[in-house]
């Protein structure tokens, strides 16, 4: 009953048009990042590069399709959450305002197959979203802009990554990307589950993201404990693959906490809706 | 001997302090039509809902085809087709998508041929590609009764299934429900204010009120027109009671209000009383004669 049911979820995300604003906001973003490198991107470069021309001599392609792509991932990741929110915060509470988990409900399937079944289809949407934020700038980026060494500023200052060595980082920062836009996504249908109307969960959901990333982002003593096991620090650290060397025990840490976060608002999202009267 | 379908045994529920349902029991035999009777906001929904596992009990038991619900939920539902209060659908998906989707997590995949009979059965054939969103009310609750059917249940749980009808889709719905009965064998719990709806799909019913049942039994039995409650306007009240009490021992004559008197009685003794109050020289200015269960019914609703 879980397969047959995730396919009728499936049904319902491919039916509804919201599902296709994230697809169309996340194309049409790329396009305007796109169009303002092709515009003006030499000025961008020059204005990180400023400070190291001094001492340091840039030569070749530096504005190639990896430096985009970095720059697209960068600036877009903040934002798809939001995209993620939109249609996973929709899948439980969405039914509730329709009326139609009345019908759900009485049919011989199981409550907490109706979750799985919910967050599933929402992972792979999320994954659809990843995959084509990965097309779009690895695939179509490159086919723009070119190939060539990627030069990452970060704390501890100028990256040069050769060619060759790219694209697997590249694979492995979309996959953590997934990993914690999957836990936006188990989020916002963990709150889902807990409302009766679409808003509520992805307005709660972009809420709790803006809180905990002011929180991780204040140099308070008083948070220190605890940003560490905030998801929002870990949503950026599919940046740790354009370190060098790579920091692998962070990267594994944070792996862990998204997935721990993943199983957790899961469970809670079950446990809760098992419980539910529907009076709707 | 009847066969029990669903056995409801002294089930409460509380939404925070408010009890919804108190201790309601009552029995549905195989083949019913069974009609679950009482006014708005009386529980009828609430223990409709705690059949169907939507709504956890306080306290209670719910046994389905001989089963436990609590313990074989999944079992049970497979074999019950419902509509609670209104059907909804997926708006934005066609009728046939909508019936396809909900017969796949009934149990049993529904051939398109499957389909198109069942809108065929409940005049909606030539619509099944339409979104349900530019259906009526109406239509959607025939739609609703083709969800319920498809995969072919036993028992059939219809909450309010006429609310917002006009008097063609009441009828319309009423008689399908009878043609469940008649042409598919199905036992079916009806749910409904109207006394008058149930009086002509139901056989057998129960009334409940504040969260109560207050009687159950066959509807013949209950709405027997032959018992009546007369209401009779007369002149000079005292008196009249005192010579029908005189001129008819066994009958308990009591006074209403104003010139009101009223008395149960055989539908065969009206004309006997109007006849024998004018010629002993009362004027008659009104003479209403009641059933017996309308009444009862009635003040359950005024209460």
């Amino acid at each position: 009953m879980l397969v047959r049911n995730t396919y009728n979820e499936f049904i319902k995300i491919i039916a509804k048009p919201r599902s296709y604003i994230g697809l169309g906001v996340l194309t049409a973003l790329i396009f305007v990042i796109l169009f303002a490198m092709k515009a003006d991107g030499s000025s961008f470069v020059s204005f990180v590069t400023a400070s190291f021309e001094q001492t340091l001599s840039f030569n070749g392609n530096i504005l190639n399709g990896n430096l985009i792509a970095f720059i697209i991932l960068q600036m877009l990741i903040v934002h798809i959450p939001l995209l993620v929110a939109l249609v996973t915060g929709d899948l439980i509470s969405g039914e509730a305002a329709m009326g139609t988990i009345r019908m759900l409900a009485t049919k011989p399937i199981s409550r907490t197959n109706i979750v799985l079944s919910k967050f599933i289809a929402g992972a792979v949407y999320t994954l659809i979203l990843t995959l084509w934020l990965a097309f779009l700038a690895l695939i179509v980026v490159k086919w723009m802009f070119g190939t060539g060494d990627l030069i990452v500023l970060n704390s501890s200052g100028l990256i040069i990554l050769q060619e060759q060595d790219i694209m697997w980082r590249y694979l492995c920062s979309f996959f953590v990307a997934y990993l914690a836009l999957l836990t936006v996504s188990s989020l916002s249908i963990c709150l889902s589950a807990f409302a009766e109307n679409s808003i509520g969960p992805i307005v709660s959901t972009m809420g709790i993201i803006i809180l905990f990333t002011i929180i991780g982002s204040m140099d308070v003593t008083v948070f220190d404990s605890i940003k560490k096991f905030l998801f929002t620090t870990h949503m950026a650290s599919w940046r740790s693959f354009f370190e060098d060397p790579v920091k692998m025990k962070d990267i594994w840490q944070s792996i862990i906490i998204l997935v721990v976060h993943n199983i957790v608002l899961v469970a809670i999202a079950i446990i809760k809706f098992n419980k539910k009267d529907i009076t709707s | 001997m009847d066969e029990p379908i669903i056995e409801v045994k002294n089930l409460s529920k509380k939404f925070g302090t408010f009890e919804a349902v108190k201790d309601v029991s009552f029995t549905v035999n195989k083949g019913d039509v069974f009609g679950f009777l009482g006014p708005n906001g009386a529980g009828k929904s609430t223990t409709i809902r705690c059949m169907l596992s939507l709504i956890a009990p306080n306290s209670g038991t719910i046994a389905i085809f001989g089963k436990n619900l609590a313990n074989h939920r999944t079992q049970i539902l497979k074999n019950i087709g419902c509509i609670i209060e209104k059907p909804d659908f997926y708006r934005y998906l066609s009728a046939e998508k909508n019936l396809e989707m909900f017969a796949r997590i009934s149990g049993r995949d529904s051939s398109k041929k499957e389909i198109q009979e069942m809108l065929e059965f409940v005049g909606l054939d030539g619509r099944g590609k339409d979104k349900v969103k530019g259906f009526s009310h109406g239509m959607k609750q025939r739609l609703g009764i083709a969800q319920t059917l498809l995969h072919k249940p036993d028992l059939i749980i219809l909450d309010e299934p006429t609310t917002g009808l006009d008097p063609q889709g009441i009828i319309e719905v009423r008689n399908l429900i009878l043609r469940l009965k008649t042409e598919q064998q199905k036992t079916v719990l009806l749910s409904s204010h109207q006394l008058s709806e149930i009086e002509i799909i139901a056989n057998r019913m129960v009334i409940i009120n504040k969260g109560k049942s207050m009687i159950e039994g066959s509807v013949d039995a209950l709405v027997n027109e032959q018992d009546l409650l007369l209401q009779i306007n007369v002149s000079d009240y005292q008196n009249a009671m005192q010579a029908i009490e005189l001129e008819f021992p066994a009958l308990h004559v009591k006074h209403l209000h104003g010139s009101i008197i009223e008395m149960a009685l055989e539908k065969e003794m009206v004309p006997k009383i109007n006849y024998f109050l004018v010629n002993k020289g009362f004027s008659i200015h009104s003479l209403e004669p009641k059933r017996k269960l309308e009444d009862f019914f009635m003040k359950i609703i005024q209460e």
